[in-house]
């Protein structure tokens, strides 16, 4: 019998790297031996469109192969996708997760989307903008996420994405520092009920 | 060692790694990555591959044959529209019995068009005398185009290879991926055994001729010849599966079977959708009710004898096909595995189709525990209830 598997879906706009952000995060819990997907919904592909993106997360060799329906964390790249596209579909309040990247308060978060279950709340954005220099949501949620879930370790996560964007980024430092800034604000400063 | 790989990764990964003479191929979606990713070793000169970039699948499949029969190891990739455009030409490369391997990604065909996964495509391929493997998940897709190139240039087959992943779901999915060093695969693969080819009898001084013309006099011997390397490819998939085995631990077989032997009710399966199923089949297996679980890996041999003794003791079987024959009957996969049971002793099994998940369509796990239900039922009171039923879909 296959393990539990941890499940996370992803919603963003084309453009605002949903796609990169399960990637990220399904290699960095790779690397710490777990078995992983990540792949994106592929509808219509235009920048600004709403798009998802999937993770499943086990210590088992994965062998669904359907689309996830009842994720564990929700993560949410866009707060004006709420009205827009139906987040909180298949999750359930009592044990399920919504991460939201908003300025606005948990409680106006579950006002808004008239849900009662956990919800988190982290200024994504603002924390990318003062430290990539740019509104690039995606990595900054990932130290959320970790800090929500508690799926990884904080320090398997900084070690991996920064072996990535060694790789990708090797003669811009600084959007390596930024980046693993961002997630370092973002697990700090994420709000939880 | 593990990394993190789509579907497409990991064919370019394992061409890379098989580092053939010759690709040429023509980018099409969801299998564009294949050759994309591959011209990119050809231009960071991380292989020795002569990468010839075509005008058309058409030309594609044209060049590997071309350069096959001068010797070659030569490798392409496509999917969909681009495999149905190669059409006339798989033939030829089958009839020439050219060993290319090609890797295909499962796409629908048009209209009306869709660019996502069912297998239509290569279902639709199947005659053309070329060996079909089929891939669960992502470690298949790699490990199966490894093996392919020695199914392919074994001296008793020497017929080409298309290993299939599906569309998308495979294709684009990131899996968890065991990959081989580079000198594993090559001390796997080894050199091409030697073949007649142009190349060599002009070396030789000894011209041959490949393609003739082969009227009423020959014609019929060589395709029976054709036919013979898919008889004695019963034979050598597995030999070649037991060596990756026996050097990489991962066992493969025509087919496999799971939780088959004391089932009631069974179903027969392709490409991503039999790990679905296998979940499905761990859930009412709790609930203490005998299900099991055929997936098909090669349909091209048809591994008749041996589906029919492993299916024989199941009371129901359903067949999930994810193509649509238009036959009025069933989708393709049907009729095949009813005849593998018609000659098998004792009591007939109820067989009953489904067509599922063409197009892309999701295949959730309710789907394929509603065609279990199904088959539970017809187990228990031994009546087939019908021939053809459409999962998935509103009608």
């Amino acid at each position: 019998m296959a393990g539990k598997i941890f499940e996370i879906r992803w919603h963003g706009r084309g453009g605002q790297g949903a796609k990169t952000a399960a990637l990220l995060f399904g290699d960095a819990a790779l690397s710490t031996g777990k078995y992983i997907q990540a792949f994106p919904e592929y509808g219509p592909e235009r920048m600004g469109a709403p798009v998802q993106a999937f993770n499943r997360i086990s210590s088992e060799p994965i062998r669904m192969h359907s689309g996830v329906e009842n994720p564990d964390v929700v993560l949410v790249l866009d707060m004006t996708l709420i009205g827009q596209v139906d987040i909180t579909k298949g999750l359930d309040p009592d044990k399920g997760v919504l991460i939201v990247n908003t300025p606005l308060s948990t409680e106006e978060i579950k006002r808004q989307l008239n849900y009662n279950g956990k919800v988190c709340t982290v200024n994504a954005s603002a924390i990318a903008q003062e430290t990539i220099g740019k509104n690039i949501p995606n990595t900054p949620l990932l130290g959320a996420l970790v800090r929500v879930t508690g799926i990884l370790k904080f320090d398997e996560l900084i070690e991996d994405t920064k072996k990535k964007l060694e790789k990708k980024f090797r003669n811009k430092p600084e959007v390596i520092e930024g980046n693993l800034k961002a997630i370092e604000r973002a697990y700090n400063e994420v709000k939880t009920e | 060692m593990k990394v993190a790989k789509t579907g497409n990764e990991a064919f370019a990964e394992a061409m890379r790694q098989i580092n053939p003479d010759v690709v040429a191929a023509y980018p099409i979606t969801p299998a564009t990555e294949i050759v994309q990713l591959f011209s990119q070793f050809v231009a960071d000169g991380l292989v020795k591959t002569e990468f010839v970039a075509v005008e058309s699948e058409h030309s594609a499949m044209s060049a590997c044959i071309g350069a096959s029969a001068a010797g070659a190891r030569a490798m392409t990739g496509t999917s969909s529209q681009g495999l149905a455009l190669m059409w006339e030409m798989l033939y030829i490369a089958g009839g020439l019995r050219l060993p290319i391997v090609m890797a295909v990604v499962n796409r629908t065909l048009s209209s009306p068009i869709n660019i996502h996964c069912d297998h239509s495509d290569t279902f639709g391929a199947r005659d053309s005398g070329w060996i079909q493997i089929y891939s669960e998940n992502v470690q298949e897709t790699y490990d199966n185009l490894i093996q392919a190139v020695r199914i392919a240039e074994h001296p008793d087959v020497k017929l080409p290879v298309m290993v299939t992943t599906d569309g998308f779901i495979l294709s684009h999915c990131l899996e968890t991926l065991d990959i081989l060093s580079d000198e594993e695969v090559q001390g796997f693969i080894g050199e091409s055994p030697e073949r007649p080819n142009l190349i060599k009898s002009l070396q030789e001084n000894k011209p041959i001729t490949i393609g003739a013309l082969d009227l009423q006099d020959y014609y019929f011997e060589h395709k029976r010849q054709s036919a013979e390397g898919m008889f004695n490819a019963i034979k050598v998939i597995p030999e070649i599966s037991k060596e990756f085995a026996e050097r990489f631990g991962r066992e493969y077989s025509f087919f496999e079977e799971y939780k088959l032997e004391d089932a009631d009710a069974a179903v027969v399966v392709m490409g991503s959708t039999a790990g679905t199923a296998k979940e499905v089949v761990d859930k009412l297996r709790e609930e203490g009710r005998k299900v099991g679980l055929l997936k098909l890996r090669v349909y091209r041999p048809f591994p008749a004898e041996m589906l029919g003794k492993a299916l024989s003791g199941v009371r129901s079987i359903g067949v999930m096909d994810r193509a649509d024959g238009m036959s009025a009957v069933s989708g393709p996969l049907y009729p095949e595995i009813c005849g593998a049971l018609y000659d098998v002793n004792g009591k007939k099994p109820v067989i009953q189709d489904y067509i599922y998940g063409l197009g892309g369509r999701d295949v959730p796990m309710e789907d394929i525990r509603f065609v279990f239900e199904e088959l539970l039922r017809t187990a228990e009171t031994g009546k087939k209830e019908y021939t053809l039923k459409y999962i998935g879909v509103r009608e």
